[in-house]
């Protein structure tokens, strides 16, 4: 274990770098936060009923822009450049398994610029913008936990994604349509709850819900408490099996992966 | 007249060097079929699950009080077109800010052609082919449901639509890139008026709230290009408010606007000292 926690903790250290980047991302998250905000509120003028009340929506649209960076829209871009030059034979030659390697590279990807982003815009949102506070301590305490989940669910695609270099070797075109479909159906568009049911009710089981638009429905209650050990139950079976995946994906891409150059 | 020849002869030179770097660019994009196949995919996708989600909730809430789905159809259409092809000539001014930190854009103030006329040929991607096609037909989608008549008129002024976004988006990625001018790095909060600017102009002005509003049709001129004149192609004055001959004429701001960032532009060039060694 302690390899995998010093890989996080320098990748962390090094990505907490870029405050002036995070600085511009924040501005551009809180923009487009209301961007989104206003079109839905358009939306709710026509006043029909909807699975999901105005302030239910303004929670889930901040959180939704407050945690944009531990979506896994991007591979890790170093990983990717070792499989181009072929300098990934190095990280063979060391006493260490590669997909936890990844795993953990993973997880400073996700947390630290989310961490730099989230708490600065969710304390703007809730003071300034009118974002509702939990809808209950029980619910936030299951929001807290489903976060953990989707952050580990969050890793275990990013791996997905970044493994994927493996095969396509030069050009990224595979992961950003994995990447763009994992968007589109995670929440991150419009609220899934928002869809005709037939269709939201089917892309709910997928993983990309989990990361996305249960734990938010956690947060405002727009989930009750008493279905929560659903939503966890969910992120875990989806986590297992995404896991399991990326850890054959890497085994089988490293078998066949041909280095090159002298 | 021999002023206007000159300029005819110069715009054709122009042009055929263009045709030529844009063709290279295609060429060796080609070499990498299948990551451009599944680039264009992964756009399509993105852009169809942008339209879905205008469907959705429009299967939701039955709709957005005052605007048919067509209606927003053509609002969208026209938006994504011109910013799919504002973008393929962006992506020279996307890299920019590397090669100002590099020293890189040395070379370019070397040739015998204006710099950003040279990014602007840079890398042409013909990988955006997948939002104009998914646009495009939702433009022509949403035109066929509008019910009005398409005459000659109307006709010429979607085309003019398409033309002055594509010039407020252009002028946009300029903007963008004459900054590092100054920062020496790309500057994400950009992002708002091109990436935000073409969100915002898929749905009609008027959902917004007021600041909003007043800082898409004053500073970033977007209603010009597809709200203002739906007033005129619906044939309804008082969308806009405007007198209805502005109506008509209000796309016709894309091109002044992308001449006043290129000014700009070069006020940048000039401030410009090399990091290179």
């Amino acid at each position: 274990m302690r390899p995998y926690l010093a890989v996080m903790r320098t990748r962390c250290r090094l990505l907490l770098q870029y405050r002036a980047a995070a600085a511009a991302g924040l501005a551009t998250q809180v923009a487009w936060g209301f961007l989104r905000l206003m079109i839905l509120e358009a939306f709710y003028r026509a006043g029909g009923p909807a699975p999901m009340t105005l302030s239910q929506v303004s929670a889930y649209v901040w959180l939704g822009q407050a945690f944009l960076a531990m979506f896994p829209w991007n591979v890790d871009a170093d990983v990717r450049d070792q499989v181009r030059t072929g300098s990934v034979a190095y990280e063979l030659a060391r006493p260490i398994d590669l997909y936890s390697l990844w795993f953990a590279r993973a997880l400073a990807m996700r947390t630290a610029p989310t961490l730099l982003r989230c708490v600065p815009l969710l304390a703007a949102a809730l003071l300034l913008f009118g974002m509702p506070g939990p809808a209950s301590a029980t619910s936030f305490a299951w929001f807290s936990a489903s976060m953990l989940l989707a952050l580990l669910l969050a890793c275990a695609l990013t791996v997905i994604l970044t493994a994927s270099a493996l095969w396509t070797i030069s050009g990224d075109g595979a992961s950003r349509l994995l990447a763009a479909v994992a968007l589109s159906l995670s929440g991150n568009i419009a609220p899934l709850a928002l869809l005709p049911d037939w269709l939201g009710r089917a892309v709910v089981l997928l993983p990309f819900s989990g990361i996305v638009d249960l734990p938010f429905r956690l947060y405002s209650g727009n989930i009750a408490p008493e279905g929560a050990w659903l939503v966890l139950l969910h992120q875990s079976v989806w986590t297992v099996v995404l896991v399991a995946l990326g850890r054959s994906m890497v085994n089988r891409g490293m078998r066949r992966l041909t280095v090159m150059g002298g | 007249m021999r002023g206007v020849a000159g300029m005819i002869r110069s715009m054709r030179r122009y042009l055929r060097i263009y045709g030529r770097l844009a063709a290279a660019s295609v060429r060796s994009q080609w070499q990498y079929r299948a990551s451009f196949a599944l680039y264009s995919a992964s756009q399509l996708v993105a852009t169809l699950a942008e339209f879905g989600a205008i469907w959705a909730l429009y299967a939701r809430f039955g709709s957005l009080p005052g605007w048919r789905l067509s209606e927003v159809a053509v609002l969208y259409g026209i938006s994504n077109v011109a910013f799919a092809l504002a973008e393929a000539g962006a992506r020279g001014f996307d890299v920019f800010p590397g090669m100002v930190r590099t020293g890189d854009f040395d070379r370019l103030l070397l040739r015998p052609l204006p710099t950003a006329f040279q990014l602007a040929a840079h890398d042409v991607q013909i990988m955006r082919v997948g939002r104009l096609a998914q646009g495009a037909a939702i433009l022509v989608w949403g035109c066929m449901g509008l019910g009005i008549g398409w005459d000659a008129a109307r006709l010429t002024l979607l085309a003019l639509c398409v033309v002055g976004g594509a010039c407020i988006f252009a002028a946009l990625f300029v903007l963008q890139a004459t900054l590092a001018f100054w920062t020496i790095e790309s500057l994400e909060v950009v992002n708002i008026v091109t990436y935000g600017g073409n969100q915002m102009a898929q749905y009609p002005l008027t959902i917004y709230r007021p600041w909003f509003r007043l800082f898409f049709t004053v500073a970033v001129p977007l209603a010009a290009i597809n709200y203002v004149p739906l007033a005129a192609l619906l044939s309804r004055p008082d969308l806009s408010g405007l007198p209805a001959p502005l109506n008509w004429l209000a796309p016709c701001v894309g091109a002044p606007f992308l001449a006043a960032c290129l000014l700009i532009w070069k006020l940048g060039e000039r401030h410009y000292a090399s990091t290179g060694s």
